[in-house]
């Protein structure tokens, strides 16, 4: 049991990292445009995770108040990630309004081949 | 109980991400992402977050996956098989989780009510809500009264993307337009 304590403790941090981490290597590694704002998905979620987790309370629920409940989760992360949220579909599709006008401009949305056309109208 | 089907949970989110990097079919990886932002929508319920999942199933799931198909419906379906190596951002991605990996033992335990984050003014709304506004759903009423400006802010943040896409799409319109008018006055002469 002691082996299993820690990993138990952290296993959401672990997993929110390695989300975040993935979104990261999509945005960096792939040259097309909507995986890259996939990736940027990616890692706006697992700060979802990031800021929901240490609210929670071990037999807490909801933070709606009832008489009969004693125990709640903490509501401001809720709030901040609410906000979050909803901010993120609004970046999520000005960039892929962009995509659009590039692929109209250049007809294609990879990166490498934007750069060799750009490369050969010099 | 909780922490096991939260690990559950998380851990299919984990496998869904996996195959996000690795398809190369646009279609299949958006696709994936709806299922992934459903399955958050389930981890965020296990963490008693039910505003935050309703809102990431309606909008990570259905705003998000309806726009990202659209746009892949204008653009191409497959992804380019990648030029350059994956080393180099793979080391960076490598080192960046290492060291947040190593920050984690800095943090304090899952579920626990004794953490400073669940000590201050969080738990301060749960007391103050009924008597202040008398709306029980503490995180509607931090939202809109409490932190309304906050709300006032991120509509202003909608509302400014909204114009964004509108100039950025009736421009390429109008690009278009002329785009093909060139043609056909080419054509005639």
């Amino acid at each position: 049991m002691e082996v299993i304590q820690p990993i138990l403790a952290h296993f959401n941090h672990w997993i929110t990292i390695f989300l975040l981490v993935a979104g990261l290597y999509v945005v960096v590694a792939r040259g097309n445009m909507i995986k890259k704002l996939i990736g940027l998905s990616l890692f706006q979620t697992s700060v979802y995770l990031l800021y929901i987790s240490p609210g929670k309370i071990f037999g807490g629920t909801a933070p709606i108040i009832d008489d009969k409940i004693e125990v709640y989760s903490n509501p401001l992360p809720h709030v901040l990630i609410l906000t979050a949220i909803v901010v993120g579909v609004a970046t999520l599709a000005l960039g892929l309004g962009l995509v659009v006008r590039i692929n109209e401009v250049y007809g294609t949305i990879e990166e490498d081949e934007i750069f060799t056309q750009e490369d050969d109208e010099e | 109980m909780e922490t096991f089907i939260n690990m559950v949970l998380l851990t299919l989110l984990a496998v869904i991400t996996i195959g996000v990097v690795r398809l190369r079919n646009l279609f299949a990886v958006i696709i994936l992402g709806g299922i992934y932002s459903f399955l958050m929508a389930s981890v965020l319920i296990v963490l008693d977050a039910v505003d935050v999942a309703m809102t990431e199933a309606s909008v990570g799931a259905g705003i998000s996956t309806v726009l990202m198909l659209t746009v892949l419906y204008m653009t191409r379906v497959e992804e380019a098989k990648p030029v350059h190596s994956p080393m180099l951002p793979l080391f960076v991605a490598g080192v960046t989780g290492a060291v947040l990996v190593y920050g984690t033992w800095g943090l304090p335990a899952f579920g626990l009510a004794d953490t400073p984050l669940n000590n201050h003014v969080g738990m301060t709304y749960m007391d103050l809500s009924i008597p202040d506004t008398g709306i029980p759903n503490v995180v509607t009423s931090v939202l809109a009264s409490y932190r309304g400006f906050d709300t006032l802010g991120e509509t202003t943040v909608v509302f400014t993307a909204g114009i964004g896409v509108l100039l950025l799409l009736r421009r390429g319109v109008s690009v278009a337009r002329l785009r093909r008018k060139q043609q056909e006055e080419e054509s005639k002469s």
